[in-house]
């Protein structure tokens, strides 16, 4: 969300980058990218990728840490210096703390650490291009790497974000339209078990408008749930 | 028994009354997969076989352990998982020990490889570990590789087949631990690493048996970068425990 764009960010329908309102990006999605660790994944929406990278279940310390009965998940979003047209200060800051927090917690309903107790699952997310819909971004790279780690989960996450632009609903903002649009929404989701796992909102919104825009993020959700799925089957199913 | 690749959150089938095994969740009645990994439904069980992940403690598995402390009564053993193991010396040695007057590693010291058993196991993963059986030993010279956990039957194969396969052709000695880590001593201990890698990475594909037999019945290796070169193993996860 932000200030009006100085020009027109939708003509006759069509986005700048040439795509209809209700119209993703390319989406791309590679397993198994980093071998040191258990599990990770790469994926990209448009000009927007991140990796992600799983390490464990692995021996938690500093000890008051530990939790005697689960194992805990820990999660870092980073965007790197490079990532941006102008360079971002390397390091955590104020924006990245917050989404690393609520990547994480969009993961607690679908993890099953329970049989991991004292134990930690040490996520990281790294931004290495950015153009709009980072987090989404990074948590459809991040279901797949815990997938693919071998961790117990109840379903995978998919994540998309949706906005409102020139009286507009769009799917799936990039980077100029994040910037200049009315409202913009984040939506992650177990797409199976139909529970909304994130969910964060900038802007104005009407109580329909909203309504609509979650509606067609859950769809837009099943959609890229269909292609994890592929892609992690592809990856396994080997020469059978 | 039918065989197929599930993801996370797949439903599997209905319960139908059956034990529910490892690697699923029940909810409304349905069985679903905890894990990405491979089916094994039977008529009064229902399993997921997790294709990756660490290797969790089960009671009474024989493992490979490496030394990573040592303490005034006995050891702490890196067992390849997140939960380490303790031995204690009455578990280990058999004559009697003056704990104050000797220092435990003149028995095991820190790197040494033991093979041992998981004698106890609590609910919040306390590991003891035995080794007051025959198979029990200090692994002395060799090699230690680190391979899936869950890929371990696979290498052993049916009744020890393909690990016997192994064993004769390159001559070498080979213990395999449940979690995951697999020594081997002897001249041709290469080539053996080289075949234990190869079913760990074709695990999944039918026919493994004949293409490893195939594989060590060459004379000469003619893949370039073999494993017999110390060189290689870097990338590998080859922990060389030679004295």
């Amino acid at each position: 969300m932000g200030k009006k764009a100085d020009k027109e960010l939708i003509i006759g329908g069509i986005r700048t980058d040439q795509r209809l309102p209700d119209q993703m990006r390319d989406v791309e999605m590679e397993v198994g990218v980093i071998t040191s660790s258990n599990g990770s994944a790469k994926v990209s929406f448009g000009k927007t990728t991140a990796i992600a990278s799983v390490h464990g279940p692995r021996s938690l310390f500093p000890k008051f840490l530990q939790e005697s009965t689960t194992g805990i998940m820990r999660c870092r979003y980073n965007m790197a210096p490079f990532s941006v047209d102008d360079r971002k200060s390397p390091g955590p800051d104020r924006r990245s703390t917050e989404l690393s927090k609520v990547i994480r917690q969009s993961f607690q309903p679908t993890l099953m650490l329970e049989d991991y107790p004292k134990a930690t699952v040490d996520t990281f997310i790294e931004v290495i291009e950015a153009d709009g819909s980072t987090r989404v971004t990074g948590i459809n790279a991040l279901s797949l790497a815990l997938a693919s780690a071998g961790i117990p989960m109840k379903d995978l996450v998919a994540a998309c974000s949706v906005g409102k632009i020139d009286d507009t609903l769009i799917v799936d903002l990039n980077g100029l339209e994040d910037n200049n649009s009315e409202s913009d929404v984040a939506v992650a989701m177990m797409p199976r078990k139909n529970i909304v796992t994130l969910l964060q909102m900038d802007g104005v919104l009407t109580k329909e408008e909203f309504m609509t825009l979650l509606n067609t993020a859950k769809k837009s959700c099943n959609k890229i749930f269909e292609q994890q799925q592929a892609t992690l089957m592809e990856k396994y199913k080997g020469d059978e | 028994m039918k065989r197929e690749i599930v993801l996370p959150g797949d439903e599997m089938d209905e319960r139908k009354g059956r034990k529910l095994g490892n690697g699923v969740y029940e909810e409304d009645g349905k069985v679903f997969s905890r894990f990405l990994g491979m089916t094994k439904v039977s008529e009064n069980e229902v399993n997921v076989i997790p294709l990756s992940g660490v290797y969790m403690p089960k009671l009474s598995d024989r493992i490979i352990g490496i030394i990573d402390e040592v303490e005034i009564s006995g050891w702490f053993v890196d067992i390849n998982s997140p939960y380490s193991g303790f031995l204690p010396i009455s578990e280990a040695v058999e004559e009697f020990v003056d704990l104050n007057r000797t220092d435990l590693s003149r028995y095991f010291d820190i790197g040494d490889a033991i093979l041992c058993r998981i004698s106890r196991l609590t609910k919040n993963k306390n590991v003891q570990l035995s080794m007051r059986d025959f198979e029990s030993r200090k692994l002395r010279g060799g090699t230690v590789i680190k391979v899936t956990p869950t890929k371990i039957p696979r290498i052993i194969g049916k009744e020890g087949s393909m690990i016997t396969l192994i064993k004769t052709k390159t001559k070498c000695e080979i213990t395999a631990g449940q979690n995951g880590l697999i020594w081997i001593r002897g001249e041709d201990k290469g080539k053996a690493i080289e075949a234990i890698l190869t079913i760990e990475r074709e695990s999944h594909t039918f026919g493994l048996t004949e293409k490893i037999e195939k594989m060590l019945g060459q004379e000469e290796d003619d893949t370039g970068k073999s494993m017999s070169d110390p060189d290689n193993w870097a990338d590998k996860k080859i922990q060389s425990t030679d004295e």
